[in-house]
């Protein structure tokens, strides 16, 4: 009797114990994941976009798409070279411009602008587009990702800041869109 | 020998291996399992003991920065005694890593060995595979080049295409908005601690369930694996016809890990080491991003896969494959062991092997990639000009000139993603060609915006040249027809289809 006393008190420590980890290991898990899921959540509070100028709109002669880069809005001291992200731009009418992300639909790849057949080619998979962006052939199921742009005081902005990927854009957050 | 004998009696008395040690060693393998088929394994590990050893000794060196890693490569590559070929044995250890490994799952695969009671043993191996490979994608990372930074597009790419979480797993991936210095130390942490912490634990599982359930006996046609009598089966085999492991199976183990090292080695003093490649600056465009050779099977793949389709099957073939191979020990867990008498077994694993080995090819000369400077570097074959007339030469500078060439080859010069043009004109007639480039379709652009009317002209002139000598150009039958018919009709001049 007295040890079967002794072995319950013992077996319910034992079990209080774990209860006791458990609890605490919840807690610590609580900042583990926070830490873990931050470049999620830094995104719904503040977000990783924000307009930058692509420079004078001298650069962009009028009927042509020339390649643009930007210094991406958040970085890291030991980033390197990797914040200088490349863009294509292309002055319409002076009036209307488009600027259309590197990125391939398909897979993410550079895309190289021919100006002489007016077609953007990715050297990956083949995917091509034609000079407004709209997809020609190839994988993609989508025309270029395009940055949302304004003018102002004589300069290009893009609202810029994040890698266009199809999920993205599928999503709801940069689709096709443009403002003037 | 006494003085060994008691160091030996001191750590054993407090360090009690000795006896567990023993039993490794003496425990009887069925004497045909100690065959060359059954070293697969064994090298697997070996290689992998290498890779530890060059990656520690890498990681002295390397800077698991994104400004620093391409530049502590160059190091690595020049400035370091040796640091070169240090790189190349990890470089190529990773390709043999993933070799053995394959051809490790195809012996089990057919010899049977993932039955009953192995199905666990098995499990535990597809996802020492899914490890290894992660170490062969999480490694081209940190050979942080130009590759290496689109091919985290790619992967990126990829994962965004899962519903819902798709961007937020992008933004884990990548540490952030972007391919940058977050996504370096992170690729670096997966690599060189939390993969390599699980593969060490996942092996060390793996090889005690070897140890404790025996190795596979060599599988006869006609014995079969049942549940209820395999354990009993197992014991009188052993009993009857086993061979101590140490020493009658271990020879060959070690001599073939010795000689995949030394062919490991002088790989890696021939070849030396992979890359680096570009630096991985975003504002370098003119690059035509490659995966290592264990995914050149992929990036076919990707080429291949219709638009509407390629999302489903990118995100379910790689969970159906898994699943197959996790749950196929336990629907398959009895019966027949040998190959010759799983024939469908064989098959699959041709089949498999043809598909990747054929992947694998095309990975490595991209037929469906432009050829990007095809249009600027390679000229159009001399021969094809001689005695054309000057529409047809105006005609031939547009095709360079609008880089039909890029996609199109001539003499097998150019581009794959199209077809080759040298007979094009036996194929489609004046029309059929005008309309060709006018309104593309059947995977290439329209030019209808692009040419001028001219142009187009100058353009199908050409093509109309390319046909063999000694064969006649393809011609509208119906509208000969037609004009005769006009002809007679109006007694006009006609002017006849080309």
């Amino acid at each position: 009797m007295n040890t079967e006393n002794r072995t319950s008190r013992r077996t319910m420590l034992v079990k209080l114990g774990l209860a006791f980890n458990g609890i605490v290991g919840a807690c610590v898990a609580v900042p583990i994941l926070r830490y873990l899921l931050s470049p999620v959540t830094r995104e719904r509070k503040v977000g990783y976009e924000s307009w930058l100028s692509l420079g004078g709109l001298e650069q962009f002669p009028a009927g042509q798409t020339r390649l643009a880069t930007y210094r991406n809005p958040v970085v890291n001291a030991w980033d390197g070279e990797t914040d200088d992200i490349a863009c294509w731009v292309r002055n319409v009418d002076d009036h209307t411009f488009q600027v259309f992300a590197v990125n391939c639909a398909h897979l993410g790849c550079p895309v190289r602008w021919f100006p002489q057949s007016n077609l953007f080619l990715c050297p990956c998979h083949g995917g091509v587009y034609y000079q407004d962006g709209s997809r020609a052939s190839g994988p993609p199921e989508r025309g270029l990702f395009q940055y949302h742009y304004k003018l102002e005081k004589g300069q290009l902005f893009i609202k810029a800041g994040e890698m266009p990927t199809p999920g993205r854009a599928a999503y709801g957050q940069r689709g096709g869109s443009k403002c003037a | 020998m006494r003085l060994i004998d008691r160091l030996g009696q001191w750590f054993n008395l407090r360090l009690p291996l000795g006896d567990p040690l023993q039993e490794t060693m003496k425990h009887l393998v069925p004497r045909k399992s100690a065959s060359w088929f059954y070293v697969f394994g064994s090298a697997a590990l070996t290689v992998f003991l290498l890779q530890v050893v060059t990656g520690i000794l890498l990681a002295l060196i390397y800077v698991p920065s994104a400004g620093e890693a391409w530049n502590s490569l160059q190091t690595l590559n020049q400035g370091v005694s040796l640091g070169w070929f240090i790189r190349a044995l990890h470089g190529w250890g990773s390709n043999f890593m993933v070799a053995i490994v394959l051809l490790h799952m195809v012996q089990v695969f057919l010899f049977g060995a993932y039955k009953f009671p192995r199905e666990l043993t098995w499990i535990v191996g597809v996802f020492l595979l899914l490890m290894t490979l992660a170490m062969a994608f999480s490694g081209q990372v940190l050979r942080f080049d130009q590759d290496a930074y689109w091919g985290l597009g790619i992967g990126a790419s990829i994962a965004s295409r899962v519903p819902v979480i798709g961007p937020w797993s992008v933004q884990l991936m990548l540490g952030g908005p972007i391919i940058a210095g977050a996504t370096l130390t992170r690729f670096f942490a997966l690599h060189v601690f939390l993969i390599p912490g699980l593969l060490i634990a996942f092996v060390g599982v793996h090889l005690l369930m070897v140890l404790k359930l025996g190795i596979n006996e060599w599988p006869m046609p006609g014995r079969i694996v049942r549940r209820s009598s395999y354990l009993q089966e197992y014991r009188e085999l052993t009993h009857q016809q086993g061979v101590p492991f140490v020493p009658d199976a271990l020879w060959k183990d070690i001599l073939f890990s010795g000689f995949i090292l030394v062919l490991i080695a002088g790989c890696a003093a021939y070849f030396g080491p992979f890359g680096p490649g570009g630096q991985p600056d975003p504002r370098i465009i003119q690059t035509a991003p490659r995966p290592d050779f264990f995914f050149l099977w992929l990036y076919a793949l990707l080429s291949f896969l219709p638009p509407a389709a390629e999302t489903p099957i990118m995100l379910l073939g790689p969970a159906i494959a898994l699943t197959v191979l996790l749950i196929l020990p336990l629907v398959a867990g009895e019966g027949e062991k040998s190959w010759r008498r799983r024939p469908i077994a064989v098959l699959s694993v041709l089949l498999i092997a043809v598909a990747l080995g054929t992947m694998t090819r095309l990975g490595e000369y991209t037929p469906w990639s432009p050829v990007m400077n095809a249009w600027s570097g390679l000229p159009i074959p001399p021969e094809y000009l001689h005695g054309a007339t000057s529409l047809e030469r105006q005609g031939a500078l547009v095709f360079q000139a609008k880089q039909c060439h890029n996609c199109h080859s001539l003499k097998g010069q150019g581009g794959q993603r199209g077809p080759a043009l040298d007979r094009v004109a036996l194929r489609l007639t004046h029309d059929q060609l005008i309309r060709q480039v006018i309104q593309g379709g059947g995977n290439m652009p329209a030019y209808a915006k692009n040419l001028t009317p001219a142009e187009t002209t100058a353009l199908v002139a050409f093509l109309e040249t390319l046909h063999p000598p000694n064969q006649t150009p393809a011609v509208n039958a119906s509208r000969a027809v037609a004009l005769h018919i006009d002809a007679q009709t109006n007694s006009s001049p006609i002017r006849g289809d080309r």
